[in-house]
């Protein structure tokens, strides 16, 4: 079995508004594997974001332990929380989040730019099938082709985990499967280590693993003994 | 180039009307401080080198007449590096083509060479020949004012002689920077002019062979300039010496320093409102920026930039914005300044530019400016580096209105729903409401504060020569004579009524606070030239006691009642304590009043007079201004009416130019305020807008909701900025008070009016502006986007 790169254990996220109290994750366990494509289902509200921000590094568990390889994250200082981000993952959000001002490739560059070991911008975008898009705006740019920019700007940097909170979330079918098609290529070229957040059940028969959640709970977890290539998913 | 640079400057350009707005109330700073502080700096330091240059003396002082002799005395006192004794003396000019007669200082050159103190700049030709009796060389004022060149000639009447003198020389002097002629408000150069003849010339023809009437002195350095007054004094009594003074109180020096001591209010007073206006909006936009840019601040977060490299990105949004400011202020503090420059060599004669640029200055305005610019980002700099990566991921909650008066009452039902809008709107952001009213305020506030000079002129015009100084014309004789002079006066053709006064030197004291006055004596029936207190009632004076006017009483901490101390100068120091019968009105000099019957007992002498005052019949004046271009007593002459009409003219001008310099400034802290506030406004509500245009509210229903606003906002700022304005004004009053003048403070109603008016339309131009973006507004792509 593969080594695994994330262990959280007994995750509890408790956010605090005002006298009311939402428990977003209630003793979340999780293990995620080298080189695996995870893909993570459940319904709204069910925790989902809040469990990847915390194995991201962009949010602290109110109690629980996680661990990345051999990094502590329960109690890291929002100085190595920020090194960890820098030189260890890659997000990619719904709403792609690229800086509307900045070309696609001047958004890739903005993440190669502090990275140690980058790939080059022009690559990152080829990668996801943008090669012909560099300097294009986020403006002059389709949904689909802005994710792929935000993919290209994540993996840019050859992260060793790649996040992403419902990525086709914003995208019909056709589109979303070329958003999916971008992820499956960098997990096969770079064996970057992914995780899809979706509330879409027909992207899971891509995953090596799936997670199903449920009220701040991970309810079950299976393997795919067979994958399918996400040119064959439609939703 | 930096991908998050490009960003910075892709912002930039997207952003550049609110940029420049903002950089412009930025530039009104750095300018007003370039300017005032600049020509500060010029003006004193080309004095300080012009004054070095040509030895100015430290020390001046009037006699009778005093033997020659006595120069080696003076030379003996402590602390006196060099003397120079001179002849000086005021007498009448004829000048051919031009009707009204002219007073000319005639004042004496060394028998050969030049003078070793207050030396000449020879503008052309060259000085009187040693033992000429005819050639003079003439001040270039006034030289210029009556087309004079090099051989140029015009009469003077030398002690009742007629004499025709030609020019040899056109020179500058630094004892007359400023020329003002005896009885002036205003320097009229046609009128006044210094003349220069050799000593033998000008002691034969005012019987002072082997004798001077004026002595400078320069001090080595380190001196005390008191005792040197004091022994300078000693020496002098015995000749009829009138009080040595020092530079403070020589006439062109003191008006320099006036200038200079306004020059210095402005510059404490006006650049702090912008920098603090600029600080607020710097403010006001960064944080709208950065609210809507919470995405990509967490963004940045996620993929690993630190908070302080973030903060840095936005610094460097303010930085630009501050270079921008500090270079267009630098353009127009230069040009302004240029400007200001050559407005003075009107008034001030330097043989040198004045226009000294120092890259200190320069630099520290830049700096000054641009620190506050940082100072009014530190706070939404900060809250972007503090955004928390995972909460700038989600989009930010619909921001929470309330509901006034905790929906208790419900006083609004006639209001319709757009109005509660505006109404809540305000109340919600509160502090960005504010900022915007006092931003508004305070350019009503520089209005108010330079509008209300005009009332305050008017008022002060309309005092001095309305109810005080009534007469037309004074005559000031060469020496006091006798009573009966006045008759000869009263006999020349056109003169309806005349009234005679005695003026004289003396040290006023209270305690250690001294200060070296005129005392001015006048008839109890006075009627031309009259006493008024403070309430501006025409006062008799009683036949013994003396009445101060309020500057001077306030100098000597005096009041009604008190015992002043009176050493009359150069009569064998007189002393004699001296009730102080009442405070009166002044805003010219520093005056004291006595009846001239009771000035002539203290003075033990027979009743004698040193003018007359005179109200003329305009129908004979040609007949009269020829007679007295023959008169042998009179030495110099003021025309108060023509005085006056020089005085509002070149007012009328400078108002005029100030005027505009503040509308354009309070203009653009207007602008700059409601234009960034609108823009912000409209950018966040752009939604809500459009959403209301769906709905089927006009474009003038929409637009209404923010010009409603604004005009609420506008409302609020007047009150507060005149008050604002009322407190500046008093300030710049305090600030420009010196011992030749000061300003009344008078607030008219309309200063306030046209203040209120002038805002009103720069705010409304701002806000139409804003309002054709509004009508302009593409709804699909406002409502498609998510915020
Ligand atoms: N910043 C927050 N403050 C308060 N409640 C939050 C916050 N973020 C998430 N929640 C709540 O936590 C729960 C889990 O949210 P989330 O992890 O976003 O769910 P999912 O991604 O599965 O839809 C939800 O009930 C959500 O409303
Ligand atoms: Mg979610």
């Amino acid at each position: 079995m593969a080594e695994a790169v994330f262990t959280a254990r007994g995750l509890t996220k408790v956010y605090r508004s005002g006298e009311v109290e939402v428990h977003a994750l209630r003793g979340a366990d999780i293990d995620l594997y080298s080189g695996e494509v995870s893909v993570m289902l459940g319904p709204s509200g069910s925790g989902k974001s809040t469990l990847l921000n915390i194995l991201g590094g962009l949010d602290r568990p109110t109690a629980g332990t996680v661990r990345f390889r051999d990094h502590e994250l329960t109690n890291a200082s929002e100085r190595e929380l920020t090194r960890y981000r820098r030189e260890h993952v890659g997000f990619v959000f719904q709403f792609y989040n690229l800086i509307p001002s900045l070309t696609a490739r001047e958004n890739v560059s903005l993440v190669t730019e502090i990275a140690t070991a980058p790939m080059k911008p022009e690559e990152a975008l080829t990668l996801v099938g943008l090669g012909h898009r560099l300097d294009h705006f986020p403006s002059q740019l389709s949904g689909g082709e802005q994710q792929r920019v935000a993919i290209a700007r994540a993996i840019a940097k050859r992260p060793d985990v790649l996040l992403c909170d419902e990525p086709t979330g914003a995208l019909d079918s056709k589109i979303g499967v070329l958003v999916l098609e971008a992820l499956d290529q960098v997990n096969q070229t770079l064996g970057t280590t992914t995780a899809i957040i979706t509330h879409n059940a027909s992207i899971q028969g891509m995953a090596h693993r799936v997670f199903n959640f449920g009220d701040g709970r991970i309810t079950s977890t299976h393997v795919n003994e067979t994958r399918v290539k996400p040119s064959e998913i439609s939703w | 180039m930096k991908a998050l640079d490009r960003k910075l400057l892709r912002d930039m350009k997207r952003l550049w009307a609110q940029s420049l707005a903002v950089a412009f109330v930025m530039a009104a700073g750095v300018a007003t401080m370039l300017i005032g502080l600049g020509a500060y700096n010029s003006l004193s330091e080309t004095r300080a080198a012009y004054y070095e240059r040509s030895q100015f003396a430290d020390v001046f002082a009037f006699a009778v007449r005093a033997p020659k002799s006595v120069s080696a005395e003076i030379r003996q006192i402590a602390g006196v590096g060099q003397v120079e004794t001179r002849i000086v003396r005021p007498a009448l000019l004829d000048i051919e083509g031009f009707d009204l007669p002219a007073t000319g200082y005639f004042t004496s050159l060394p028998a050969s060479g030049e003078s070793s103190l207050n030396k000449l700049h020879l503008r052309s030709g060259r000085l009187p020949e040693p033992g000429s009796l005819r050639e003079v060389a003439v001040s270039e004022s006034f030289a210029n004012a009556h087309k004079f060149k090099i051989g140029s000639r015009f009469g003077a009447i030398l002690n009742g002689a007629k004499r025709r003198l030609t020019i040899t020389a056109i020179v500058l002097s630094a004892e007359y920077i400023y020329a003002l002629g005896p009885g002036d408000m205003m320097p009229d150069d046609r009128r006044f002019g210094i003349v220069w003849m050799r000593e033998p010339a000008l002691a034969a023809a005012f019987n002072l062979e082997g004798a001077f009437n004026n002595v400078s002195l320069r001090l080595l350095k380190g001196a005390s300039a008191a005792d040197v007054l004091q022994s300078l004094d000693r020496i002098l009594q015995r000749y009829g010496g009138e009080g040595a003074y020092g530079r403070e109180d020589q006439l062109s020096h003191a008006f320099l320093d006036a200038e200079l001591q306004q020059l210095s209010a402005m510059s404490r007073i006006m650049p702090p409102v912008f920098l603090v206006v600029s600080a607020f909006l710097i403010n006001m936009v960064l944080s709208r920026l950065i609210s809507l840019e919470r995405e990509q601040i967490g963004l940045f977060k996620a993929i690993g930039y630190s908070p302080a490299s973030i903060a840095f990105h936005y610094a460097k949004l303010v930085l630009l914005i501050s270079a921008m400011g500090v270079a267009i202020g630098f353009a127009a503090g230069t040009w302004l300044s240029y400007g200001l420059t050559l407005l003075y060599t009107k008034f001030f004669h330097f043989p040198y530019r004045i226009f000294v640029v120092s890259p200190r200055l320069y630099a520290i305005a830049g700096l000054v400016s641009v620190t506050a610019a940082l100072i009014g980002s530190m706070r939404s700099v900060a809250n972007a580096a503090a955004l928390s990566p995972a909460i700038a991921m989600q989009a930010p909650a619909p921001p929470v209105y309330r509901r006034f008066w905790s929906g208790r009452i419900q006083p609004l039902n006639h209001v319709s729903q757009l109005t509660i809008m505006v109404l809540r709107h305000i109340f919600r952001w509160p502090l960005r409401s504010l900022l915007t009213t006092l931003g508004i305020a305070f350019s009503v506030a520089l209005l108010v504060s330079s509008l209300f000079t005009v009332g305050s002129i008017t008022y002060m015009i309309d005092v001095t020569f309305d109810r005080a100084d009534r007469q037309d014309s004074t005559f000031t004789f060469g020496e006091a004579r006798p009573a009966q002079a006045l008759q000869e006066v009263a006999r020349l053709p056109g003169v309806l009524s005349a009234e005679p006064f005695r003026i004289v030197v003396v040290n006023l004291s209270n305690g250690h606070y001294t200060k070296r006055v005129a005392i001015s004596g006048k008839p109890a029936a006075m009627d031309l030239s009259r006493v008024l207190d403070l309430e501006l009632r025409p006062v008799s004076l009683p036949k013994s006691g003396l009445a101060l006017g309020d500057t001077l009483a306030a100098k000597l901490h005096l009041k009604r009642g008190d015992i002043v101390h009176v050493e009359i100068l150069g009569r064998n120091r007189l002393e004699a304590d001296v009730p102080v019968i009442d405070i009166i009105q002044s805003y010219i000099g520093l005056m004291a009043f006595m009846d001239i019957h009771a000035l002539s007992q203290l003075l033990g002498e027979s009743p004698s007079i040193s003018g007359v005052h005179m109200l003329l019949d305009p129908a004979q004046s040609d007949r009269f201004f020829s007679k007295v271009k023959e008169q042998p007593t009179l030495a110099a002459m003021a025309l108060q009416r023509i005085s006056l009409a020089k005085f509002q003219e070149t007012i009328a001008e400078n108002i005029n130019i100030q005027i505009a310099v503040y509308v354009g400034l309070a203009s653009i802290i207007a602008f700059g305020v409601v234009y960034n506030s609108a823009r912000i406004q409209f950018a966040e509500r752009a939604r809500e807008l459009a959403s209301l245009r769906v709905l089927g509210f006009t474009q003038f229903e929409v637009s209404r909701l923010l010009l409603l606003e604004f005009a609420l906002l506008t409302l609020a700022a007047m009150p507060i900025g005149w008050a604002l304005g009322y407190g500046l004004a008093l300030a710049l009053v305090e600030g420009f008070q010196s011992d030749l003048y000061r300003l009344p403070f008078i607030m008219l109603r309309s200063t306030y009016a046209y203040s209120a008016l002038i805002v009103m339309a720069a705010v409304a131009v701002s806000a139409l502006v804003v309002r054709r973006r509004a009508n302009n507004l593409d709804l699909v792509s406002v409502l498609k986007t998510r915020d």
